[in-house]
């Protein structure tokens, strides 16, 4: 069976001196090393699991998450999305998957229903029928019908992220990529995003790439992990499967990396990409 | 026919998008609209004032009439570059570039919605300016020709949206400089294009750009067709230079803002991020 996600020899690697590296290139001068956010990774996502990725900050996660969603072009190896390049095919490939990043991207002053009429309309939807999933899903999500008109900056954050899940949902994407979805959510708001990403994966034939450094997220969520260290994957397995006797999913990071999970807000980092 | 209905129906949403953003931000256009009208009012007196300071007297009625026409062509131009041009800049700003991005449509329906939307807009914004400004000074544009001035800014802002499209990719290539590149290349269209003055008034080193300028050739027709009430026929001279600077800017426009998303895409720049 072809896989949902099948990732091979991939590299990245990010120049820091931007657009001037080609002048100081020109001119001669030493170049700054790139930074290699990406070290040769091989990943097969199999078609309706949730296979998580966890890692530090810095360590990858959203650089891998954005080559799949075809935000970044790789140096080097390939990525296919059930049996698509992402870079030949990437208008393809985008038709059938769709991410959720560690912001709620949204325009803050148009309201949920007008954020998710663009999108339906961008994705090809008729009018009515996205009219009527906007309205379905929303309420699914307990968000109230008067808050459905009202500008986005007016919700909490967790509102905000389910909010920009059930923007993916509207989709109905095949593979769903979830890159850090809970990350500076206060406990309640996190809590109501991993029961709705649980019900996602219950009750929707997508496949998931759910990046994360919330070891408790991804035992729960995932059926399957991959440990990311320095854009290296360490380790690939069930997460039952990568703890020792005794051990928590934190300990078995811990003694793969030599180091423990760092928790910050939201990436800080250049070159499209903290995780 | 349907992939091209859809592609369609995907450029309205970023019209309707942003139109909604704008209603979101009335107070803003308010004064947005406040401003230039006051700048246009403000530009205009500089005729009557002319007569003043230079103690002769001249048809100031005129003169009003050329920087009213100027003032406003440049205010519909100004915001039709600015819409275009900041379009990336816009996407960014509001945490929305991946998502668009990530969208399954053609580049180029996402940069016809914007350019659609910066039309409608700027049309909008100059025909309430106009207006006012009109009834202001109470001027007789009783010999103009509509017609012919509604089709010089169809087709004059043909030629401005390829240089707005190439100036949208200057925030691709650079995070940080990208939209202040943009602004320089606004102020350098005002200088040249004889908004507020014929271009044979500036240096000869500088008027050479005016050339390149497709603002230099809107303001030129427009000018003979609402002050002197030239016909159609008779503007189709003018409309030469804009065509040939459309089939020149627009498909580069578009092929440099591709080769700029690459380059953005390659090296992690489609987002500013910390």
């Amino acid at each position: 069976m072809q896989p949902a996600v099948s990732i091979d020899h991939l590299v990245k690697r990010f120049d820091p001196a931007g657009f001037g590296g080609a002048w100081r290139r020109a001119l001669g001068r030493p170049l700054k090393d790139p930074i290699v956010a990406l070290d040769a990774i091989n990943v097969t996502v199999r078609r309706g699991e949730v296979y998580g990725i966890v890692g530090s900050n810095g360590s990858g996660k959203s650089t891998l998450a954005r080559v799949v969603a075809t935000l970044l072009l790789p140096d080097s190896g390939a990525v296919q999305v059930f049996g698509h390049d992402v870079v030949k095919e990437a208008r393809t490939v985008r038709r059938f998957m769709n991410r959720v990043s560690v912001e709620a991207s949204f325009f803050k002053k148009l309201s949920p229903l007008e954020n998710l009429s663009f999108t339906a309309r961008i994705y090809g939807l008729p009018a009515g029928e996205a009219r009527e999933r906007i309205f379905e899903i929303l309420k699914r999500l307990g968000i109230e019908e008067k808050a459905i008109r009202r500008p986005m900056d007016q919700m909490s954050r967790g509102q905000q992220q389910k909010v920009a899940v059930a923007r993916a949902l509207l989709t109905s994407p095949v593979l769903l990529i979830l890159d850090e979805p809970t990350t500076g959510l206060d406990p309640r708001s996190k809590r109501e995003v991993q029961d709705f990403v649980r019900e996602i994966c219950d009750t929707h034939d997508a496949t998931v790439i759910l990046m994360t450094h919330d070891m408790d997220e991804a035992e729960q969520l995932c059926d399957r992990l991959a440990v990311i260290d320095k854009g290296r994957i360490l380790v690939e397995d069930k997460p039952t499967a990568l703890r020792r006797e005794g051990e928590t999913l934190e300990d078995a990071f811990i003694r793969l990396t030599g180091h423990a999970v760092e928790v910050h807000e939201p990436d800080k980092t250049a070159a499209g990409g903290g995780g | 026919m349907v992939p091209l209905r859809r592609e369609l129906s995907a450029s309205y949403a970023f019209v309707e998008r942003n139109f909604r953003a704008v209603r979101r931000y009335w107070g803003w256009e308010v004064v947005f609209l406040f401003h230039s009208i006051v700048s246009a009012l403000t530009v205009a007196f500089i005729a009557p004032g002319g007569v003043v300071v230079a103690g002769q007297q001249f048809d100031s009625d005129r003169l009003i009439l050329f920087l009213v026409v100027g003032t406003v062509v440049w205010a519909y131009l100004d915001s039709v570059f600015d819409s275009v041009a900041f379009m990336v800049s816009w996407e960014r700003w509001e945490g929305t570039i991946e998502s668009t991005f990530m969208a399954p449509i053609r580049r180029v329906t996402f940069i016809a919605g914007s350019s659609a939307f910066a039309v409608l807009y700027s049309f909008a914004r100059a025909v309430v300016i106009l207006v006012v400004v009109a009834l202001f000074f109470s001027l007789d544009m009783g010999a103009a020709n509509w017609v012919g001035a509604f089709a010089v800014l169809a087709i004059g802002s043909l030629g401005l949206l390829g240089i707005g499209i190439m100036s949208a990719a200057l925030p691709l290539l650079f995070l940080e400089r990208g939209s202040q590149m943009t602004v320089v290349v606004q102020a350098s269209l005002l200088l040249v294009s004889g908004v507020y003055y014929p271009v044979e008034v500036l240096p000869d080193w500088l008027e050479w750009f005016s050339v390149i300028s497709p603002a230099t050739y809107v303001l030129n027709a427009m000018r003979a067709a609402v002050l002197d009430g030239v016909t159609l026929i008779d503007l189709l001279p003018h409309f030469g230079p804009l065509m040939l600077i459309t089939a020149v800017t627009l498909p580069l426009g578009v092929w440099v803002f591709g080769w700029a998303e690459r380059y953005a895409l390659r090296h992690g720049r489609l987002k500013r991020s910390g």
